[in-house]
């Protein structure tokens, strides 16, 4: 008698937007795509467990829902916890959901009686009658927000539900974002025994960070790269805030706008022939800027004198230069990539990650600063020092598998050495295999510190074949990363292609909109660009608009806001304005217009939300904020 | 004036039914009422012999109660044996319902209240009289019936026919009902009588006031021979209304006892092997899950569930199906472990068989104990810590935690007297959003800018009912939120972020 449910997860989809800007081909990794054929066998009710990220659940749902109406059943509906306040409305959702499927015009108005329906609109459409067996077909409905959803609504729905399962198998996809025992808190037993549940677990979204870092970042096919400013930024806001992959993403798009938007050598920011192509035809005013370009400086400042002059002056020379210096960069991408990855590789299994855990904090400490130079470098070079032999045997024919889809010649000559050095280690293994044994024979304290002190000697003297090979492996990595893991920044021309203005992307993604309140309010100069709000920090222009004027006393008043004295105190600021004789009869006296604009600015601080009326005290006003000037 | 329902009763059984019904019905009372003894509750197997267990037929007394024949004049006899076989252990319930509804054409008592708890086969004996018989009968959930429109549109359908219910105002009120109810049968009097069956009646009591008390003296109302039978899980009393009513016919299903499920569950045995293996796996399965679960329908879940595992030895030919004592043996532990979810029902039959499929790498539930963790952003965890820490600390002490020169201040001085009960028994208190944001930037060790995403993780801790936002109004200015998770499942976020929670609780200094 249980209901029918099945839930999966869709993952992936993310990069679509992406696909198509870059015209090329991701494949989406879709776990649902493995389950639809399933599901029709299964007569099961599945959970999907999603994580936090709310906005992506949109998109999991979206491809998820297509994706059955395509292989599974036309019956799908999806609904949301704000569109079903109660089980009335909810019905009417999935009722006027189903109808939308056919062409059938129901007379039914508010009927709960979703079978009749059903069976009415099975009827009647005869094209879909002769496809499917018409009894095979569940309906799906997903609860994209499970958490929000009523709890009573929901038992009642699923109750309704269960009465027609004989006629009409139903099968729910409920999308749990924090952990299965929510299943329970919503429903009680009398409910839940209806169902059978089975729960899928989707990526968590680390893991799928990780892949789209891969993807998109970690790759050599596209020319738009990132900064570490950049990187640790979007990085920052995922980890630290939303946890969310589609505005990663968006975040990404964003950074790529902006590039493109904000720096005019952005044409030569393309596929290798193409670069070298618009290199060729640059204009006078590019060419001018390329001189400019902090590492084009640098470059020019190690050239022979010689060539210092002619590419200052020579435009056709620079544009040669240019192109070689292109070409140059995109070959260090190639072998940056395949080398960051071995060395990824070979340290993530080191105790305490001192490269850090994910490929991400390695690459952006490698595009920072020279790798080799840092403590963190030393450490893991010592940690891999001391491996055991299986262990470097193993993480160096991960390496190897790496390397072998590089496809540059140097990479190529680079996988040679390792398989040569593959080869002398398992040479070394029949050898040391024989001599391996162990004699144990019970020792005395000062026996054993007698041996101790001997073998503490003996290291320092002479190593085994082994040792020495090991020393002679980590001393090629190491030359590995000095030469191909140069930080971006020593590139010339890395400007072209690495967008680093990590302040305008953080202004962007990660808005302080209080702050920009307090900001316009405080500095009215910021906005609004007139000459005459120039003023020192503390005192009061009275040619400020009237809620700047108002917002700077309010700041010096405590949690109760007079409102009489606060009008004086305005009044003040403005006749101060006017130049008036403070001894004059006029002083401190208001005409209504200097009412009425206070009063319209209090009204606009309270619209804020800054002060709201009170009833503790008469004539006076709370503040909401707290701080002083 | 009002009536006694008394006076009523007998209007009615003088009027309607022959008073042969009512004596039948009066001895399926005694019958039904009687107490049955109660089993042993606490199982154990070193103590009890456990052959004697193990064995242990179908006793005598259900056996005897097989025999009990239906006599009912005006119905099929053979449709009577047939259901009385399809309805073991509700004989007792069968014959008194069936005395009670007298002949067909007899009118019956005007409303029965049939109570009892969850599967005790209330709605599947009633309905299966209804339908074996073919008695014009109107089934309704109440459940379904948001509005009581909904319920009349139903029962009019249901016994005149969809153009019947189709002439029912927009809003139908209950007058229209009754009005359009005497209409139809007026032209189509009742030769039988009509049964109106109300499942999961207590929903009734959340509708129209006037409703229950107007269907329970339907049979006045409309003057047509018809019943209502309601079915519920709680008892009469919490269904009168303060106004006074009509007194329905009380009758109480009683829970199976063990016996009773011993042949109930042994009905849908695996064709492939014998009933008796069967039956005696159902023996153990109820020595196991007596104690804790009596609900019929958790039963046969967890039967079904564990019988594949049961079978594993005689399928792998380790055992006989006369080897009782070395299957109890093997699917003992299973059972067990099978206990600590009962009534849970995380997971599917197929995936409890993947489970025991890989229990040598996990011991404990993977499922439950695994997965209960929750992946949050940095900030928002931090933000739940402070929550919590405000829901569960008096505002005053804030001072105290927050503050880097905070004094000296004693427990047990500043104390008020309603303060020295631990808040955690008190449970969550609410506080304004200010307070959660100050206390939220003191603890997170690195500063953070006010960004649109802080706050947006405050609501969405909302949606996800880790916080629950307290009263409705002056929403835009102090909004107050309440912290509702546990103690344990905020040890385990501060450990995550690597924050002492205990250290700032003001119960646990």
């Amino acid at each position: 008698k249980n209901l029918k449910c099945v839930g999966f997860e869709g993952t992936g989809q993310y990069y679509s937007n992406l696909k198509s800007r870059y015209g090329n081909n991701i494949d989406t990794c879709n776990i649902a795509q493995l389950l639809a054929p399933s599901i029709i066998d299964l007569s099961k009710t599945f959970y999907c467990h999603l994580g936090v990220n709310v906005p992506d659940h949109a998109m999991t749902f979206r491809s998820l829902c297509n994706l059955l109406q395509d292989s599974v059943t036309p019956f799908v509906v999806s609904v949301h916890a704000k569109e079903c306040a109660g089980v009335c409305k909810q019905n009417e959702m999935l009722i006027s959901y189903l109808k939308s499927f056919f062409t059938l015009v129901c007379q039914a108005t508010l009927t709960i009686r979703i079978i009749d329906l059903l069976q009415k609109c099975t009827q009647v459409s005869p094209k879909r009658k002769e496809n499917l067996a018409k009894n095979d077909l569940p309906v799906v409905v997903i609860f994209k927000d499970f958490e929000a959803f009523n709890s009573q609504v929901l038992q009642d729905f699923i109750l309704i539900c269960s009465r027609y399962t004989q006629e009409l198998p139903f099968v729910f996809i409920f999308g749990i974002a924090t952990s299965p025992s929510a299943i329970q808190h919503r429903l009680p037993h009398s409910v839940s025994s209806l169902l059978c549940i089975e729960v899928f677990h989707s990526l968590s979204c680390t893991q799928h960070l990780a892949s789209v870092f891969d993807k998109l970042i970690l790759n050599s096919q596209f020319p738009f790269k990132l900064s570490s400013r950049v990187i640790q930024v979007l990085v920052g806001i995922f980890l630290y805030h939303d946890f969310s992959v589609q505005n990663f993403v968006k975040g990404l798009q964003f950074s790529m706008l902006e590039h493109f938007n904000s720096q005019p050598l952005s044409v030569l920011c393309c596929q290798k022939h193409e670069a070298l192509l618009s290199a060729k035809i640059l204009s006078k005013q590019n060419v001018e800027r390329i001189r400019h370009l902090p590492s084009f400086m640098r470059y020019v400042e190690t050239q022979e004198p010689q060539e210092q002059v002619r590419l200052l002056t020579n435009d056709e020379h620079v544009k040669e230069v240019c192109q070689k210096l292109l070409k140059n960069l995109h070959t260090y991408h190639k072998n940056y990539y395949p080398i960051l990855q071995c060395l990824h590789s070979l340290t993530s299994s080191l105790p305490k990650f001192p490269l850090g855990k994910h490929i991400r904090e390695l690459h952006v400490s490698c595009i920072e600063k020279n790798l080799w130079e840092t403590e963190e470098y030393d450490s893991a070079l010592q940690l891999l020092r001391i491996l055991a032999k299986d262990e470097l045997v193993a993480a160096l024919r991960s390496c190897a598998e790496i390397l072998k889809s590089a496809n540059t010649k140097r990479m190529q000559n680079v996988l040679q050495q390792l398989e040569d050095f593959l080869g002398r280690l398992e040479a070394l293994q029949g050898k040391s295999d024989s001599v391996s044994k162990m004699e144990y024979q019970r020792t005395d304290l000062f026996q054993l510190q007698k041996t101790l002190l001997e073998k503490e000697s003996r290291r320092t003297k002479r190593m085994n074949p082994f040792e020495v090979l090991r020393s002679q492996v980590i001393d090629f990595i190491d030359s590995l990363v000095r030469e191909y893991l140069t930080p971006a920044e020593f590139q010339p021309l890395n400007e072209v292609c690495y967008y680093s203005s990590s302040g305008v992307l953080r202004q962007r993604l990660n808005v302080t909109p209080r702050t920009s309140i307090q900001a316009a309010l405080t500095h009215p100069f910021y906005y609004l660009k007139n000459e005459s709000l120039k003023t020192n920090t503390g005192t009061i222009s009275s040619a400020a608009p009237d809620l700047c004027i108002v917002y700077k006393l309010h700041l010096e008043c405590g949690r109760l806001i007079n409102l009489y004295d606060w009008l004086e105190a305005y009044v003040t600021v403005m006749s101060a304005a006017e130049d008036q004789d403070t001894n004059s009869e006029e002083c401190g006296k208001f005409d209504s217009l200097k009412h009425a604009r206070f009063i319209q600015a209090v009204s606009e601080m309270e619209f804020l939300g800054f002060v709201k009326s009170t009833k503790q005290k008469t004539d006076h006003v709370a503040r909401l904020t707290w701080g002083g000037c | 004036m009002v009536s006694t329902p008394l006076s009523k009763w007998k209007l009615a059984a003088i009027t309607s039914a022959p008073c042969g019904a009512y004596m039948n019905y009066a001895e399926g009372l005694m019958a039904s009422n009687i107490p049955t003894s109660p089993q042993e509750t606490a199982v154990d197997f070193q103590e009890m012999g456990l052959q004697d267990k193990l064995l242990r037929k179908p006793t005598n007394q259900s056996i005897t109660r097989m025999s009990v024949t239906l006599q009912c004049p005006g119905y099929p006899e053979d449709t009577l044996r047939s259901l009385a076989e399809r309805l073991p252990c509700r004989e007792t319930q069968l014959a008194t319902l069936l005395a009670l509804m007298g002949q067909p054409d007899q009118y019956s008592y005007p409303s029965v209240f049939i109570y009892g708890h969850r599967a005790t086969g209330k709605s599947h004996v009633v309905l299966s009289i209804m339908k074996d018989l073919e008695l014009p009968h109107a089934s309704v959930d109440c459940v379904e019936c948001v509005s009581s429109g909904l319920l009349f549109h139903q029962v009019l359908s249901a016994f005149f026919g969809p153009d019947a219910a189709a002439l029912l105002p927009r809003c139908p009120s209950l007058s229209d009902f009754v009005r359009l109810y005497k209409q139809m049968s007026s032209n189509s009097p009742a030769t039988q009588t009509r049964y109106i069956i109300l499942d999961r009646a207590e929903r009734m009591r959340d509708m129209d006031f006037s409703l229950l008390p107007a269907l329970l003296r339907l049979q006045e109302l409309v003057n047509d021979n018809v019943t209502v039978i309601l079915l519920s899980e709680i008892v009469w009393e919490k269904f009168r209304p303060n106004t006074g009513c009509f007194e329905p016919l009380l009758f109480h299903f009683p829970d199976y006892s063990k016996a009773e499920l011993v042949q109930i569950l042994s009905w849908d045995h695996h064709p492939s092997y014998t009933p008796e293996l069967y039956a005696s796996y159902i023996n153990i399965l109820l020595g196991v899950f007596f104690s804790v679960c009596r609900d019929l329908r958790e039963l046969r879940h967890l039967a079904v569930l564990n019988f594949s595992k049961f079978c594993e030895p005689l399928e792998k030919g380790e055992a006989k199906e006369s080897d009782i004592h070395k299957l109890w043996k093997n699917i003992e532990p299973h059972l067990q472990r099978a206990m600590q979810t009962v009534y849970l029902r995380e997971v599917s039959s197929v995936q409890w068989e993947q489970q025991q499929m890989d229990e040598k790498e996990a011991t404990t539930l993977r499922v439950l104990s695994a997965h209960a963790h929750i992946e949050l952003p940095y900030y928002s965890k931090f933000l739940l810590i402070a929550a919590y820490l405000a829901s569960f600390n008096p505002a005053r002490t804030d001072r105290r935690f927050f503050l880097k020169s905070h004094g000296k201040i004693r427990k047990t001085n500043f104390l008020k007297k309603h303060e020295k009960t631990s808040n955690h028994l008190l449970g969550p208190k609410p506080f304004p959003l200010d307070r959660l944001m100050a206390i939220f930037y003191s603890v997170v060790d690195s500063r953070v800018a006010p960004t649109a995403s802080i706050f947006s993780q405050i609501s969405s801790l909302v949606t996800l009912q880790l916080l629950s936002q307290v009263g409705h109004d002056d929403q835009l200015d102090s909004p107050k939120y309440k912290c509702s998770v546990s103690l344990d499942f905020i040890l385990a976020i501060s450990r995550t972020v690597g924050f002492d929670v205990v250290k700032y609780l003001y119960d646990f200094l």
